[in-house]
């Protein structure tokens, strides 16, 4: 069953030099319990899409222009930003990557952790307190009796996430999501995140959004995968499916451009050229001018969605019958 | 046997924090870096590894030890050799955002370091070797008269990397050069070092704390943690044999992207965190965290040796 469904998603920002449409068209689908990363890279709109389901895109500058964000039948887009404050946290929690600005420095982690279940939850001083300990006790904080009383500059960069975590979840949203959790944390504590997140899953049954770049943790922790690349959903599906049958040559390129600790390659494959510009976005598939094998229906016309098998999709005119038609149409109108 | 290009021998770098207190973010580092070589060097933030670069190059004076280069102490150098030292050996930036100055135009920022050591050469023959140097890394004489904004991460290292080259160095140090940049941008930079490295027979001194990549691009690979340098030897047998328990933690937590190998994995996950290097811990700095911890570890010093031919390590296990 899916709790969250994305329709049709656009985000746009105005800005001085012109208006930036940052997500343009995406659809996802999320059910309860999975976890389903966005992979992608810095620019694609990965993290506006997580905001744009938090309702949390600043407006002016930004702007949900199309679609709708479905949790449990209601529309998000539609609500009021009282209600919004009723289901952040409460239904849907988010955390950010930098463990070190999301905590105020000024309130003890107990009051921290306290804040949202007084918010949302109606709890004596005294259920609230018990609340956070186990909460603490959970994410593998040791002392947390002592650890309440504390400041967040008394924590490591890697305690720190866990008390983020920690205020995420004591609500006992249904959904979490988290946006680059593990990007500024060195790779020993990495691990001890990943282990946690893996086991909270086991024994809370939240569903989990991870948004990241690294295809190493993607590899670990996810059941499905969207990649994004300028703004738009290329391709999806499980994550064999991503790591093994992967068709579109973005998602084919990125696997082959990092290097692997198991294996020697003698050079590494490299995507020519960058991302284009979100101002002028491309008129047809906007990876079409990096793309080795584009057609010339590639740069005239969007790809749209083709079943490859059930659940994954791609869009990529190579693996749709359409595009030979089109690209015939295209030419004759020359 | 051939003398290595470049030794550090017994390096330390300790910073003065506050009234008494002493930040020792380098202790007894001890390396050599053959000609031609590529050295890694790895570690977690704050565990020294980019101290020790900036320490050779000489933007931080070291606190005891010796760097020598090509035979010769480097800080017994008279200042005339100084300068055909610091010509010789060239530094890549982490940030290529902060590491070239927004009121320059490419070609000011690449011709500074001909300017600066009075390379003597007429102002077109200048503009010739910018654009010689552009079109090496993979721009083009139309990229000379613009500003740093104007391009992407990747281009911009790629102007950092044409100014390191500007004074034809035999020695390249690089700091993390590419871990500002996306994926698929990273392995564009990685390609451009190692096809610069076999034109013109450089020394790569390669420090980043992304494992998989240094082992991709390193011959041999130096690991530190907390100011001490733990193990170092051939990159392939780092993977296959790691002796340090830190080392096997390390490679442990690494994930690798193919879901089938990551399902069999086993994790070493290490318990705590990074102790601080003002404080660090008696004996084995490693030991408030090591599995493997003995007794002797909190009272004595391992010393770094060489346990098989190549392969440096300092733990007690292997003592």
């Amino acid at each position: 069953m899916n709790i969250l469904e994305v329709n049709h998603l656009h985000v746009s920002f105005s800005t001085y030099g012109g208006t930036v449409e940052a997500v343009r068209g995406i659809n996802l689908q999320l059910e309860k319990g999975e976890t389903l990363a966005i992979v992608g890279e810095s620019g694609c709109g990965k993290s506006v899409t997580a905001n744009a389901i938090m309702r949390l895109i600043p407006q002016p500058p930004g702007r949900i222009t199309d679609g709708s964000i479905l949790f449990k039948g209601q529309n998000l887009v539609d609500q009021s930003e009282r209600t919004m404050r009723h289901i952040r946290g409460r239904d849907i929690s988010m955390i950010f990557q930098d463990p070190m600005t999301a905590l105020n420095p000024t309130l003890t982690i107990g009051t921290q952790l306290m804040e949202g279940l007084k918010q949302h939850k109606a709890v004596s001083k005294e259920e609230a307190r018990q609340k956070a300990l186990d909460m603490l006790r959970l994410v593998g904080i040791p002392n947390p009796k002592e650890r309440l009383t504390q400041y967040p500059h008394q924590f490591s960069g890697g305690m720190r996430q866990r008390v983020v975590i920690a205020m995420a979840l004591i609500c006992e949203p249904e959904i979490l999501i988290a946006d680059e959790p593990t990007t500024a944390l060195d790779v020993t504590i990495q691990a001890q995140i990943i282990e946690l997140f893996e086991r909270i899953q086991r024994e809370t049954g939240v569903a989990i959004i991870l948004i990241t770049h690294d295809l190493g943790v993607v590899a670990k922790v996810a059941d499905r995968i969207a990649v994004m690349y300028a703004g738009q959903i290329i391709e999806k599906g499980t994550k064999r499916d991503i790591f093994y049958h992967a068709e579109h040559p973005y998602t084919l390129g990125l696997l082959k451009s990092v290097p692997r600790l198991d294996i020697k390659e003698a050079r590494l494959t490299p995507i020519d050229g960058t991302p284009p510009d979100l101002f002028s976005p491309p008129k047809g598939c906007s990876f079409a001018p990096r793309c080795p094998y584009a057609m010339e229906v590639c740069h005239e016309v969007p790809p749209i969605q083709t079943e490859l098998e059930q659940n994954h999709h791609v869009y990529c005119w190579l693996q749709d019958k359409r595009g030979k038609a089109l690209m015939a149409q295209t030419a004759t109108k020359k | 046997m051939t003398r290595p290009m470049l030794q550090v021998n017994a390096l330390k770098k300790h910073f003065r924090v506050g009234k008494k207190d002493v930040l020792q973010a380098v202790n007894d580092v001890t390396f050599s870096v053959d000609t031609g070589e590529t050295l890694g060097l790895v570690g977690e933030s704050g565990c020294g590894k980019s101290t020790v670069g900036r320490t050779i190059m000489g933007l931080y004076e070291r606190t005891s030890g010796e760097v020598v280069y090509n035979g010769q102490r480097v800080h017994e150098l008279s200042a005339k050799d100084q300068t055909i030292f610091h010509r010789s050996l060239q530094m890549i930036f982490q940030d290529p955002y902060a590491s070239l100055n927004p009121r320059s135009t490419v070609r000011e920022i690449i011709a500074e370091p001909m300017i600066i050591h009075k390379m003597t050469m007429t102002k077109a023959e200048r503009l010739e070797r910018v654009i010689q140097l552009l079109e090496e890394v993979g721009l083009n004489r139309d990229h000379a008269n613009r500003y740093p904004h104007e391009f992407s991460g990747g281009q911009r290292q790629r102007i950092g990397i044409a100014r390191a080259l500007a004074l034809n160095p035999d020695f390249i140090i690089a700091d993390e050069p590419i871990s500002a940049l996306d994926v698929s941008v990273q392995a564009q930079v990685v390609n451009l070092l190692q096809q610069l490295q076999q034109e013109k027979q450089l020394t790569f001194l390669f420090i980043a704390h992304d494992l998989s990549m240094v082992k991709h691009i390193s011959d041999r690979i130096g690991v530190m943690y907390l100011g001490h340098l733990v193990e170092l030897t051939e990159s392939r047998h780092l993977y296959e044999q790691p002796r340090h328990p830190y080392t096997q933690a390390l490679l442990s937590a690494i994930p690798i992207p193919d879901p089938d190998i990551e399902k069999e994995r086993e994790r070493i996950i290490l318990q705590g965190d990074l102790p601080s290097p003002i404080n660090p811990p008696s004996g084995c700095v490693f030991r408030t965290r090591c599995p493997a911890a003995m007794d002797i570890c909190s009272v004595q010093k391992p010393i770094f040796r060489e346990v098989e031919p190549g392969h440096h390590v300092a733990c007690h296990l292997y003592e």
